[in-house]
């Protein structure tokens, strides 16, 4: 097994927005939607990053928050990260008829492949303003593109969430629901999944450092492993996951709120 | 016919979840309990929160795994939160402190001592990646060993295994000086090394520590050869460590002198599982040659 970092060069970025760069990298790799490889910034950090696009050569979605992603986001075509993977279960787009997505921020990253694996499922993607929204136009050409912003200056104001509820509540019927985002938002996905009795594949993110080996125990959650036994994680798991929306933990183990969690990671 | 007797602790099998790996909440240990372990050990706590080395921290290769995870946990405070009550996991559960004098050392084994809940104390005096500890603070000695080994027997009734390096030129006189200072048993081995990996595009090295510890396949060879050597050399028990992946390594550690055998790496090759495959598999051995107990066939390498 070769799991230590191999570095590769940045074929092309691509500006997503001001906060958000693409990194095409000269690799390729035979992955599934929701699979998650490990990059390292050589003399830096190395850290998880889910992959937005997986057929040809494959690419990561960074959004700048934190060291590692500040030098990322210095860093041009040609120049050199080190990676290693896929990990993770992945999605299971499988037996999905009528699928709904709804992805929160930079959660989208991982289910733009999905719903070019899916046949047109309705996707519902949300941010905070107009600037923070990306993939609209690849999610335009292979999906039924609902948008929410919180500011309202794009798409409906409000969140996701909301929509999901309407489109339910407008007696829509899902046979599958995918989500990635910020926690609390998943969490709430959850809890409509449940009520209304829908199979849900949420994406879970946690500070890893084996990182998809499975033997550190960093990114558990309730014992379950985010890197091995997940990212993704379906209606079963999260009902055993207490803390999944309420707690994760820090560099040292330590277990804090979300909220806590949620501020350390952005330096 | 698995069951063993380990410092008057009852295993029901040999293997125990050594240290550092996946140790480091209440229900993780749960979890490798449901799996088939007979024992488990928390991942190292200190004092002090720390955070560690940065990434990367853990990498494979070709023959095994290297780290440089550098001690981060949450500290003996919370630590004592986490651990608090360990009454619903079955089987003994096995405490790891680590610090940079024998002073803080007692202190944390009278903490550890005081929840009455953990089976034994197991020092770590070994590590070949962390300032300030194990082999780079000097620890690793026959004079440190037992100043540190001696000052945690002050403060505690439990079994003290200390956990010795493959790095020393003789492990036998090194494991003496534990058993004398007081050690209830002596774990071989921590990780060897430490060893280096270097990106050929990047031309850099990947750990971030640079070096790390090199635990898996390419440590058990030394590290059989580890226990002989300590089997040779003293009266107490020794928990085999490093790169066991089947009930065949397990057994082959038990012939050089383990009473029992740790695993941590081998669930990155087998996954969670590997307990009980260890187990399943240490019987169909002995089913086949007509052994009824480990006790039968223990140091048997050495008649």
């Amino acid at each position: 097994m070769l799991d230590y970092p191999v570095g590769v060069a940045i074929k092309e970025i691509i500006n997503e927005n001001s906060n958000v760069k693409t990194f095409v990298l000269d690799a390729q790799l035979d992955a599934k939607p929701g699979q998650f490889i490990m990059v390292w910034i050589p003399r830096i950090d190395e850290k998880p990053f889910s992959l937005s696009k997986i057929s040809g050569d494959i690419a990561i979605t960074v959004q700048k928050k934190g060291k590692a992603t500040e030098k990322m986001h210095e860093m041009r075509a040609g120049e050199v990260l080190g990676i290693r993977g896929p990990y993770g279960n992945g999605f299971d787009a499988g037996k999905a008829r009528s699928a709904c997505i709804v992805a929160g921020g930079i959660g989208a990253a991982p289910l733009v492949p999905l719903a070019e694996a899916l046949q047109n499922p309705e996707f519902i993607l949300g941010a905070r303003t107009k600037n923070d929204l990306l993939f609209e136009e690849r999610l335009k050409k292979c999906s039924e593109l609902y948008i929410t912003t919180d500011d309202g200056s794009a798409g409906e104001k409000g969140f996701n969430t909301q929509v999901l509820e309407r489109l339910l509540g407008e007696g829509e019927k899902f046979d599958a629901v995918f989500c990635c985002g910020p926690e609390p938002m998943m969490r709430r996905v959850f809890e409509i999944c449940e009520s209304h009795k829908i199979p849900l594949q949420a994406s879970l993110e946690r500070f890893m450092k084996c990182g998809g080996l499975g033997i550190c125990g960093q990114c558990s959650v309730n014992g379950i492993r985010v890197c091995a036994d997940g990212p993704v994680f379906g209606n079963e798991m999260l009902k055993k996951m207490l803390e999944f929306g309420n707690s994760a933990r820090l560099k040292t183990g330590r277990k804090v709120p979300l909220k806590e969690y949620a501020e350390w990671r952005q330096k | 016919m698995l069951e063993v007797d380990l410092c008057n602790l009852r295993l029901k099998n040999p293997t125990i979840l050594a240290s550092g790996i996946l140790g480091v909440s209440r229900e993780l240990l749960q979890r490798v309990s449901d799996s088939g372990a007979g024992a488990a050990t928390i991942k190292s706590i200190t004092l002090n929160p720390r955070e560690g080395h940065h990434n990367p921290t853990i990498i494979g290769f070709e023959a095994g795994i290297m780290n440089a995870v550098g001690y981060s946990n949450a500290g003996i405070e919370e630590a004592k939160k986490e651990f608090a009550d360990l009454s619903g996991i079955k089987i003994p559960i096995i405490a790891s402190i680590v610090a940079e004098k024998p002073e803080e050392f007692a202190l944390l084994a009278g903490e550890i001592d005081s929840l009455h809940q953990f089976s034994a104390i197991e020092l770590p005096l070994s590590c070949p990646h962390t300032p300030g500890f194990g082999l780079l603070a000097g620890q690793g000695t026959p004079e440190a060993t037992s100043a540190i080994t001696n000052a945690v027997r002050e403060k505690t009734r439990l079994p003290i295994f200390v956990k010795l390096s493959p790095n020393v030129p003789g492990i036998g006189e090194l494991a003496k000086s534990a058993e004398k200072a007081g050690a209830s048993a002596i774990t071989a081995v921590n990780t060897l090394g430490p060893g280096m990996l270097i990106d050929i595009n990047s031309r850099k090295p990947v750990l971030d520590f640079k070096c790390g510890g090199i635990s898996g396949p390419a440590l058990r060879p030394v590290a059989v050869r580890c226990v002989y050597d300590v089997y040779e050399s003293v009266k107490i028990p020794i928990i085999g460590v490093g790169g066991i992946l089947t009930g065949r390594d397990a057994i082959e550690m038990i012939l050089a002198g383990a009473t029992a055998i740790g695993i941590g790496s081998g669930i990155y090759y087998r996954g969670m599982n590997i307990f009980a495959q260890v187990c399943r598999e240490m019987e169909m051995w002995m089913k086949k040659n007509k052994v009824k107990s480990l006790e039968e066939i223990r140091g048997q390498a050495h008649a």
